[in-house]
């Protein structure tokens, strides 16, 4: 260890993996269906492209977490986002690629992919 | 010196800084109790004896080892000190076996003393379970009673730092806390040299030296035997102190007097073959000097001292003198020379030696020390031992006339006497080497340059155009120094005179005890030496090769010094040992 | 990249109830399941609530798993892992809420009081990856002191944080920083006591084994405070899992140069060697604790002089214990004023406590200074079992003493501690209920400082002895009044007397207990009563005819067949071969038997 800009460079890089430890009520949550449905229908190439985008961007206060059947099984995968103070925006029929479409735009820059919510595709 | 200012009991005064509590209460008249502490050997502060008050403290203070500081104030006396230091004993005495009547250290034992100046009344006090333990007779010199230990630790320290032995220790711990050798074995199986400097610092009857006294008189009382003591020169410099004499006070004719009264046949002197030994072992000096033989030549009087080389320094051996030692050279004398002219059976002669020594109740049983076929010396006691002898057949010691050794073997020389004090046998055997070497008479018999207490002394003499550079060392861990100069090639002395105990044998094992407050405050061994110095300064002959009865003896029996004769009687070898062979 | 991790404790506590084969059996289903690249399993170090054990905690979602066995983790890589349904049946109840769903652990009565500063990694980190140390802002207080402080800076700090001692006296560390800076010498040493001795506690293990990043840290600032560059860390050889751990620690300290020469290219040099001691409870005393290393038996010296100005090898050293270092890099990094703003007036920050006992949540809390008692037993420990009642705590181990119901509402710190007859100790705090005898209690503490008294003073190594004998005495019924003004006679004088703190402690259950119930010990030699019905030999047990059916049960179950009787008549015990085991009332259906 030459120097503290060194030792910086370590704790960025690894800080963005342990965000996935954080407990802290204010923090967006992604949850990624992953009942039989949602693994049949894809879900899990959904998740893992989520949560490796999250950490490989080092976004802090959001987790990327599963959940069992939320009920709409012919939508999945579904992946829902709630954000504190906010409400429950859900997305259906996510593949990998939409996902990180969402995850650009709605997560990062604060704008819904209006398309993929379940309000569009079923109503 | 720089001082601070300190209060104690109220009264103001100036103590040198650093001092501890306990200097700085004697500079006020006040001698605080103690009991494990040692001046610079044992300061651990584990007895709790010597506890004081200071102010501000936030319990009492080991005054042995509690520096002073400015502004100080110190209480050596309130009813909690001396509460304390009496439950402290009232401890000690509930894992004591408490039978001092049967105690050999009863009368000047340092508890015992303790118990009566702080009035413990009740020994029971605080009675509940008491450790038992096995007396450790495993060693030829002495007996170790943990029943009897109050755990100061003293011999520890003296063992360990003094002697560089360190065969003894605090095994377990807590209440079951033992003083012992490593692995529980016995004395005898470590590496202990017998040099009894435990014995000599232990304030209780817990050390102590094998007791002889009964075999002595058993053999006294043997119409059969003919009994003859020889007495070491350090013995007449103490033994004073066991019958209330100030230490250093010579008592020669006395004891010679005492020891005609306690029955035995003669009364001879080990300084006639400490004369023998500067015979031999200037010889052999000289002519290892003249031939090339392994210097330095190393003094080989210490029975203490060749067990530790033997242990410690097996590859060095070759530098030790092959004479044996005065005690042993005088029981060969005895047996063949004395024994061959008076017409005496070698086997009927009960040859008893008085020894400052515990370890040369070990050297009479090491094996080529039987020049007659018996054994050169029977029964070795030491100074205490001799000292009850004298108590027990009743003899006022005080009151005896003083008396004279008997001839021919009780003639000896001032050369002789200074043996028992470190640096003697240098100066002894320097005397009669110059005037051999130089052929010519010392204008001085003199040689202060190796007289002292000081642990290690070196002088470069320049004799018959060579430089004679010589050492002199007591106290083992001084050896020690030494010793190692030696075995990694650093030294350049031709001779070097070492003895096992510090001071030299005037501080024996075998040696009157004085306790701790004793120790502390005075220098006994200079005391003692000064004793023989001052019987040295005032003899006729105080060289070796002036003895009449040694010329007599090598004219008559033995030729000359290193003869083949010399070589059988007084010479002997030294085996290998190992540290610790457990 | 991992979408989970998995945090199984590593702790001692979890390891001994299974987390190896917990361990083992993850790997396994995880594998099977095709997970491998998704979920990553991590060792962390202790949780705190060790009666749970074995822990296993599910991110991201933070689920809280408890008393795991080996046969639920199938089900646990099946259901949540993979389909992200929670186990409900292991989740700890806690943190169940009552809309049926899962909080985080944090919002528990056990967590939720507590403070974590020196026990902020542990459960959180893998430890045996310096990386994650890093992550959570690890080594960033040495960087920064090296390049941005001085050394009287960083003292002048930790002086005004505030922070004492957390192995017991409650010494200034400041000041013992700048004692130790100011004496001169060619060579200083800095020490760190891992030597944790008191029964019950085991905070220190908990770091060690948890975040040994942290101590290796403190030291090397500490180092830089002094001016020392050679650390030594004396831990206990029954913490293999804390050797192992600080073993791991400073070789990957070591590799990132963060311990060695040159730290951040400043020109600082420092290492540390770790030494393991036997397990002597006087060890931890600190110049019993320098002499062990030095190699020789461990025994206290008589001070002064004072580690500060001759401590190991004769060399001005410094010497903290596990969680004290623990604090400092969060010290500097937060400010002393954050540090100092926790807690009470003269007792600063937090501490660290092992509950044990009487008590529902047995394990490691850390709470602000000034915390009462009646929180920690209450509301943190979760009060006390089978309804009994509170009756006392005993604190500092078996240097502490009892602090009775009368003080419960005592804001827990050094100084009220001391003030009522106890001591903060390392923070053992052992609740005991109205089934604990005192005389007994004392009585243990007693039978642990005689066994581990050094022997080398006269007072500890007879006078403890006879303190336990004395209590022996009373237990047994034996006693008599003067025996309990004798007992607190000899236990005043232990005190004054001792050369070292363990034995000038080591009275203090005895005192304090009959400080604050000394109605038992007078029970005990008047009544010849025990009044908690522990000690055996003031009890009998006997059986009320009345109620006795005659089954012959009990006399069937007795050991000692000390009961007889004919079916179907009251049976009765013969006093001289009871044993006073117990077994009979527990199989009397009847409620017959009972003890007086």
């Amino acid at each position: 260890m030459k120097s503290l800009e060194e030792l910086r460079a370590i704790r960025a890089n690894m800080q963005a993996q342990m965000g996935l430890r954080k407990e802290d009520g204010n923090q967006t949550r992604i949850v990624v269906g992953m009942a039989t449905c949602g693994i049949a229908s894809g879900a899990r190439p959904v998740l893992v492209a989520l949560s490796d985008a999250v950490q490989e961007k080092g976004l802090k206060n959001v987790t990327v977490t599963q959940t069992g059947c939320i009920g709409l099984c012919k939508y999945e995968p579904i992946v829902e986002v709630i954000e504190p103070g906010k409400e429950k925006v859900t997305y259906v029929k996510m593949t990998p690629e939409k996902a990180l479409e969402v995850l650009e735009k709605h997560i990062i820059r604060g704008q819904i992919v209006k398309e993929y919510t379940i309000s569009e595709m079923i109503g | 010196m720089e001082t601070v200012n300190v209060k104690i009991n109220g009264i103001s005064i100036d103590v040198p800084k650093g001092s501890t509590i306990l200097e700085a209460a004697r500079l006020a008249h006040i001698e605080i109790p103690t009991l494990c502490y040692l001046k610079e050997i044992n300061e651990i502060g584990a007895c709790r004896i010597c506890v004081v008050e200071v102010k501000g403290a936030r319990s009492l203070v080991a005054s042995c080892v509690y520096p002073v500081s400015d502004g100080m104030e110190i209480y050596t006396n309130t009813p909690k000190v001396l509460a304390s230091r009496r439950k402290t004993l009232e401890l000690i005495l509930s894992n004591h076996d408490r039978k001092c009547l049967s105690c050999v250290r009863s009368g000047n034992c340092e508890l015992q003393k303790l118990c009566r100046d702080l009035k413990v009344e009740d020994e029971s006090t605080y009675d509940g379970l008491r450790t038992k333990y096995e007396l450790d007779t495993s060693s030829a010199h002495m007996v170790r009673d943990n029943n009897k230990c109050i755990l100061c630790r003293r011999c520890v320290a003296v063992c360990e730092k003094t002697q560089g032995v360190g065969v003894i220790g605090a095994n377990e711990r807590g209440f079951d806390t033992n003083i012992a050798c490593a692995f529980d074995m016995g004395l005898g199986e470590t590496s202990c040299v017998s040099c009894g400097q435990c014995i000599a610092v232990c304030p209780t009857g817990a050390l102590y030296e094998k007791d002889n006294t009964d075999q002595v008189f058993a053999a006294l009382n043997d119409p059969e035997k003919y009994v003859i003591v020889q007495t070491a020169p350090a013995v007449r410099a103490a033994l004073g102190e066991e019958f209330g004499l100030p230490i250093g006070t010579n008592v020669q004719g006395k004891m010679v007097a005492a020891l005609r009264r306690l029955g035995f046949d003669k009364v001879f002197d080990t300084d006639f073959a400490a004369d023998l030994t500067i015979m031999e072992e200037a010889n052999e000096f000289i002519d290892r000097v003249k031939n090339g033989g392994v210097l330095p030549l190393i003094t080989s009087c210490s029975p203490g001292w060749i067990k530790y080389c033997e242990h410690y320094y097996p590859d060095l051996l070759d530098h030790l003198s092959s004479c044996k030692s005065p005690q042993q050279m005088f029981g060969a004398i005895t047996k063949t020379y004395y024994a061959q002219k008076m017409g005496l059976d070698p086997k009927n002669i009960v040859m008893v030696s008085v020894m400052p020594c515990t370890a040369k109740k070990f050297e009479i049983g090491r094996d080529h020390q039987n020049a007659a076929g018996v054994p050169d010396v029977d029964i070795a006691i030491t100074t205490r031992e001799l000292a009850r002898m004298i108590d027990r057949v009743g003899l006022n010691f005080l009151s005896l006339p003083d008396e004279e050794f008997d001839d021919p073997l009780g003639r000896s020389t001032g050369a002789a006497v200074i043996f028992g004090t470190t640096g003697g046998v240098m100066e002894a055997a320097l005397r009669t080497a110059v005037e051999t070497l130089t052929k010519e008479e010392l204008p001085s018999p003199d040689f202060v340059e190796v007289r002292g207490t000081q642990g290690i002394k070196k002088a470069t003499y320049h004799v018959a155009g060579m430089d004679i550079n010589v050492a002199v060392a007591s106290g083992l861990s001084n050896a020690k120094i030494l010793m190692d100069e030696i075995r990694s090639g650093k030294a350049n002395y031709h001779f070097i005179e070492i003895m096992g105990c510090p001071g030299g044998c005037v501080n024996g094992g075998g040696q009157p005890q004085q306790p701790g407050y004793v120790r502390n405050t005075v220098d006994i061994k200079a005391l003692r030496a000064k004793a023989l110095y001052d019987i040295d300064s005032s003899m006729t002959i105080r060289k070796s090769h002036e003895n009449p009865a040694i010329k007599q003896l090598y004219d008559e029996f033995l030729g000359k010094p290193g003869s083949h004769k010399a070589h059988d009687i007084l010479h002997t070898s030294y085996v290998k040992r190992t540290v610790n062979n457990y | 990249m991992y979408r989970s991790h998995v945090l199984v404790c590593g702790g001692t506590g979890c390891t001994s109830s299974g987390t190896p084969k917990i361990l083992e059996c993850l790997n396994e289903e995880i594998n099977k399941a095709g997970l491998k690249n998704e979920v990553a399993v991590v060792q962390t170090g202790c949780h705190g609530l060790c009666a749970l054990g074995p822990i296993v905690i599910v991110y991201p979602e933070a689920t809280f798993y408890s008393m795991v066995k080996p046969e639920d983790v199938p089900e646990i890589v099946n259901e949540h892992l993979l389909k992200g349904r929670i186990v409900q049946r292991l989740v700890y109840d806690e943190t169940k809420t009552e809309e049926g769903t899962v909080t985080s652990i944090n919002e528990t009565a056990f967590y939720k009081k507590q403070h974590r500063v020196a026990l902020r990694n542990c459960g959180v980190i893998n430890p045996e990856n310096i990386d994650e140390y890093i992550a959570t802002g690890g080594y960033e207080a040495l960087g920064r002191v090296l390049t941005e402080y001085t050394p009287d800076q960083v003292i002048q700090m930790i002086t005004d944080s505030g922070l004492r001692g957390r192995g017991g006296g409650g010494f200034p560390t400041g000041l013992k920083w700048k004692l130790a800076r100011a004496n001169e010498a060619d060579q200083k040493y800095v020490c760190c006591n891992a030597d944790e001795g008191d029964p019950g506690a085991f905070m220190d293990r908990s770091i060690l084994e948890g975040d040994p990043h942290v101590v290796l840290e403190a030291m090397a600032i500490a180092g830089y405070a002094i001016g020392a560059n050679q650390g030594y860390i004396y831990v206990r050889a029954e913490y293999p899992i804390a050797v192992k751990r600080l073993s791991i620690a400073i070789e990957q300290a070591r590799e990132y140069g963060l311990l060695g020469k040159n730290i951040f290219g400043t020109g600082f040099d420092f290492d540390i060697e770790l030494r393991l001691g036997a397990g002597a409870f006087v060890c931890g005393e600190e110049t019993a604790l320098m002499t062990s290393i030095e190699g020789n038996r461990g025994e206290p010296r008589p001070r002064p002089p004072f580690p500060a100005q001759k401590g190991l090898f004769g060399k001005p050293t410094l010497l903290n214990n596990v969680e004290t270092y623990a604090n400092i890099p969060q010290i500097i990094l937060n400010g002393p004023e954050w540090f100092a703003s926790m807690g009470t007036e003269k007792s600063k920050g937090t501490k660290v406590f092992a509950l044990g006992g009487k008590i529902n949540n047995t394990g490691l809390v850390e709470i602000p200074m000034g915390t009462t008692l009646r929180e920690v037993v209450e509301e943190i420990g979760g009060g006390i079992p089978n309804g009994k009642k509170f009756k006392a705590a005993q604190t500092g181990g078996p240097s502490g003493g009892c602090i009775p119901a009368e003080h419960f509402d005592i804001p827990i710190d050094y100084d009220n501690l001391i003030s009522i007859g106890s001591m903060m100790g390392s923070g053992g705090l052992i609740v005991m209920d109205e089934d604990n005898c005192m005389v007994d209690i004392a009585k243990f503490f007693l039978e642990f400082t005689v066994d581990e008294s050094c022997g080398k003073c006269t007072p500890c190594r007879i006078g403890t002895k006879r303190l336990h004998e004395m209590l022996d005495k009373i237990t047994q019924g034996q006693g008599t009044l003067e025996d309990i003004d004798k007992l607190e006679e000899l236990c005043y004088y232990i005190k004054e007397n001792s050369l070292c703190g363990l034995g000038q402690s080591a009275p203090n259950p005895v005192l304090s207990t009959i400080k604050y119930f000394r109605d038992e010990y007078v029970s005990h030699v008047v009544d010849k009563k025990c009044p908690a019905g522990v000690c055996k030999a003031l009890l009998s047990y006997v059986i009320d005819p009345e109620l006795c059916k005659g089954c012959t049960l009990c006399a069937r179950i007795c050991p000692n067949n000390a009961i007889s009787g004919k079916v179907k008549e009251a049976h009765s015990i013969d006093q001289s071969k009871c044993v006073k085991c117990g077994a009979c009332i527990e199989k009397c259906r009847f409620g017959a038997i009972s003890k007086r």
